[in-house]
């Protein structure tokens, strides 16, 4: 696809191109690749499995819209194109439509194929979800030939809306996504809603949006598109200018701003508890485990530039020290200490563990720390396992009856009390972040900046940094002992299956995810990924889905590295750095259009 | 800087200093002393040691035999920082700033270990020296021209207060315009009261600013002898000089 850049006016529309003006080659691309996608979610299961959750009562539900929204989205990108300044920018037109078709029809026909596969031949030995169940779904039960021809006519119709969403001016736009986000959010929320509006006495609220079996009423759906396109109009606006006079005031008085927001949020923290139920409690509780986790990580990874991998050992530390002093019934030792003393004993033996590990692992740099550092998270837990260690801590048996959380005598957390137990995390988050807070604006936060820039300068500066790299393992280890005590008098018993290398990779993810070295993104970084889509063993709201919560993760981290490698809510000093290249070359496009003058130049279009 | 200049004992020295790298023998007994205020240059082509050297008076490596001095102390087994807080600072090779940092934070790195209340004042002496580096100051140091960059790596040194300052090839990567203005810095460090010792490539421009000069091969002092004499050594002439520039 060549054609003209035109360095004259950029915001001239040139006139559409014609319907048969494509790229052939990026369309059979996009479509082959819409149709992969197609048959590798049909073959996860993922249809049949989530058809139970719906999301608008007979409409959808999440198992067919774990399907539609690839025709839509990928018909969409295959016309989308990287407008620099000084090229062309055309009227869209029928080209887009026909584009969009046809990548969706390419889809449905991958869909059409592996319908006709499924049917005909037998692939279960490896591909364990190629069964008749997955052939049904697909099929409607209507049989192989009705599959096909749906699923291409419907494919071809949703790359088409896909398509045309080119066409539609940006505010209607912005108005679809509002109002599909809201419905999808609303309805994934579904349990938590639930257990909310019963806490604030709005359950007559829920009633009109909710079916009583689960899923939105086609009413509750209009109400929230309603209410969505209100809120774009409207409240969105109010909304921005709110935000802009609030960081116009924060030039004022930056203090004074980021203490009205501290105590909106403590009050918020203290009082919401109330009127939550069991469940939003109890999922509040988990995420905020894996916040002081991930708050701890964050620390080791975003500000010393210590790649762990084997956090998880510091949680096991806590949660099996905790057990042991507390639980009457631990093998070997068992001091039945209270649990707020106990905590004292949490804080030596992970501060013990963090030299332990920290002490050989600090010496190294880079892959070789980070490769370690995942040997010594599994070392801890199979010699918890160990026949060695099973006096103390139980081998496979693990620790049971750990009593609640005793505080200085004055009242007792009890694990089957979420709300209980929800402000006793709340209180160690706040420490945490107190402690984060701090930390970043010290001498020994700078000391650590230093040691992740250049190590052999900031030694070279008079900074130990052995000793700096192991106060950040240590503080690191603190915090995640932490929650493994709080865990423990939670759940009121501790197995080394609860501290498998997977709860270090999640960590990892939600501090990635979420925007490394910013407090506020690894908060949002736990609460979508352990909230909503659940931590290693913890449930989250979208329970049906934790059989596919890896490959969510996963998905998520590849397109989090690929298109926000900053995070959700990123630190604004590492979102320039990561940036930096497309500033450049930016800066260095303009300054060709800028050299190329006013004459046209014949350039490559600009790549997808 | 206000340390009366007590010329008759070395500052820092070097007393039969060998090092090796594993197996390999890189400085083989070699003897440097740098006096109070004084402007000393080491010469040397590639891997003849003079990393290893400036490595050695830091600290940074530790020598298998031999003393290395500081005040007429041993200090062989004293970690890098206790160097750095009696005065002994390094300018690293290409300047090496805590790029992601900005300007105001890498030149509070310099004085990391002081607690004194003179860091105030002398990065207001540093703004003074550099106005340049005072516009740039809540810049990420990256982002800064070669120029700029020396400037704060300077900068960020001059925080830890020194009494000797140890520059690892300062002209290099700096564009011939910068080369001479960077000379010339290191002239006005050095009247402050400073002793500096530095290491460079540019044979020429360093002895003629130079008190001494050592030239070091394969580890070895061949030569020491003041800036005129080495300019003047016809040996060195040949090896280094000939060129002018190299």
């Amino acid at each position: 696809m060549s054609e003209t850049m035109n360095t004259d006016d950029a915001v001239v529309l040139a006139p559409a191109r014609s319907a048969f003006d494509q790229d052939w080659r990026k369309i059979v691309n996009w479509g082959l690749i819409c149709a992969l996608a197609l048959i590798f979610v049909s073959l996860t299961d993922m249809p049949d499995k989530l058809d139970k959750r719906v999301i608008v009562e007979p409409l959808l539900s999440m198992g067919y819209l774990s399907l539609i929204w690839i025709p839509i989205a990928l018909g969409n990108f295959v016309t989308r194109e990287v407008v620099l300044e000084g090229m062309a920018q055309h009227k869209k037109g029928l080209r887009e439509l026909v584009a969009g078709v046809s990548v969706g029809a390419i889809g449905g026909a991958g869909l059409a194929l592996l319908i006709w596969l499924l049917d005909t031949r037998d692939l279960s030995d490896p591909l364990v979800n190629w069964n008749d169940a997955l052939l049904e779904v697909l099929s409607f039960g209507e049989g192989v030939g009705y599959g096909a021809i749906f699923w291409i006519l419907a494919s071809a119709g949703l790359g088409l809306a896909g398509g045309a969403l080119h066409l539609l001016p940006a505010i209607a736009n912005r108005l679809l996504f509002a109002i599909s986000l809201t419905i999808v959010l609303s309805a994934s929320l579904e349990s938590a809603l639930d257990d909310i509006s019963e806490g604030f006495q709005l359950e007559w609220l829920f009633e009109a949006l909710f079916e009583k079996k689960g899923g939105l009423s086609v009413q509750g759906a209009i109400i929230l598109a309603v209410f969505a396109i209100a809120w774009v109009l409207f409240l969105g606006g109010q909304a921005k200018r709110g935000r802009a006079a609030v960081a116009a005031r924060r030039e004022l008085s930056p203090t004074k701003v980021n203490t009205v927001g501290l105590v909106l949020i403590a009050v918020a923290a203290v009082v919401l508890p109330m009127f939550l139920g069991r469940l939003t409690n109890d999922l509040l509780t988990n995420v905020g485990l894996f916040l002081l986790l991930a708050l701890g990580l964050n620390i080791v990874v975003g500000l010393a530039g210590i790649l762990d991998l084997g956090y998880v050992a510091f949680y096991a530390v806590g949660g099996y020290t905790a057990a042991i002093m507390t639980s009457p019934t631990s093998p070997g030792l068992s001091p039945e200490l209270p649990w707020w003393v106990a905590i004292f004993v949490v804080v030596f033996m992970a501060i013990v563990a963090g030299l332990f590990i920290g002490a050989p692992v600090i010496r190294m740099r880079g892959d070789y720390l980070a490769i370690v550092t995942l040997g010594f998270g599994e070392i801890i837990r199979l010699t918890v396992r160990s026949d060695w260690a099973s006096g103390f801590t139980g081998g496979a048996q693990g620790i049971l009856s750990i009593p609640g959380a005793d505080i200085v005598g004055i009242a007792t957390v009890k694990g089957t009390d979420p709300q209980q137990v929800l402000y006793l995390v709340i209180g160690f988050v706040a420490i945490a972040i107190y402690v984060s807070w701090r930390l970043e604006n010290s001498r020994i936060g700078r000391a650590w900046m230093a040691v992740r820039e250049d190590e052999s300068v900031a030694e070279a500066m008079g900074i130990n940094t052995v000793n700096s790299k192991l106060q950040a393992f240590v503080v690191g280890a603190i915090l995640a002992s932490f929650s493994g005590a709080i865990f423990a008098a939670k759940v009121g018993s501790v197995f080394e299956s609860s501290f498998k290398i997977l709860v270090s990779i999640v960590i990892l993810v939600i501090v990635i995810v979420g925007g490394m070295g910013r407090i506020a993104g690894v908060a949002a970084g736990a609460l979508v990924l352990v909230g909503i889509l659940g931590g290693p063993n913890q449930p989250g709201l979208l329970a049906e889905f934790s059989e596919f919560k890896l490959l969510i993760y996963g998905a998520l981290l590849i397109w989090m590295m690929l298109k926000r490698p900053e995070g959700l809510i990123p630190n604004v000093r590492r979102s320039r750095e990561l940036h930096q290249d497309e500033f450049l070359q930016d800066a260095w496009l303009k300054a060709q259009a800028d050299d190329d003058d006013d004459e046209a130049v014949s350039g490559e279009a600009a790549p997808a | 800087m206000s340390e009366v200049v007590d010329s008759s004992t070395p500052l820092l020295e070097f007393r039969g200093i060998n090092t090796h790298y594993g197996a390999v023998h890189i400085l083989k007994e070699v003897d440097l002393a740098i006096y109070p205020g004084e402007l000393v240059c080491l010469l040397g082509g590639n891997a003849s040691g003079k990393s290893t050297t400036l490595k050695t008076l830091l600290g940074m490596v530790t020598p298998t035999t031999g003393e290395v001095v500081l005040d007429g102390e041993v200090v062989n087994d004293k970690p890098t920082s206790y160097r750095v807080e009696r005065g002994v600072t390094m300018v690293p090779e290409n300047r090496r700033l805590f790029k992601r940092l900005t300007v105001k934070e890498n030149l509070e790195l310099g004085a990391y270990l002081r607690n004194d209340d003179g860091v105030e004042s002398d990065l207001e002496r540093i703004y003074e020296m550099f106005p340049r580096v005072k516009e740039r100051l809540n810049q990420k140091s990256g982002t800064l021209s070669g120029g700029e960059q020396q400037m704060v790596a300077v900068g960020r040194a001059l925080m830890a207060n020194p009494r000797v300052l140890l520059m690892d090839e300062p002209s290099m990567g700096l564009a011939p315009a910068l080369v001479q203005t960077n000379f010339e810095l290191i002239q006005q460090i050095h009247e402050e009261g400073v002793a500096i010792f530095m290491v460079e490539q540019n044979a020429n421009m360093a002895l003629s600013i130079a008190d001494r000069g050592w030239v070091l091969q394969s580890g070895r002092v061949v030569l020491d002898d003041t800036a005129e004499a080495l300019l003047a050594n016809p040996e060195l002439r040949a090896s280094y000089l000939g060129d002018g520039n190299r």
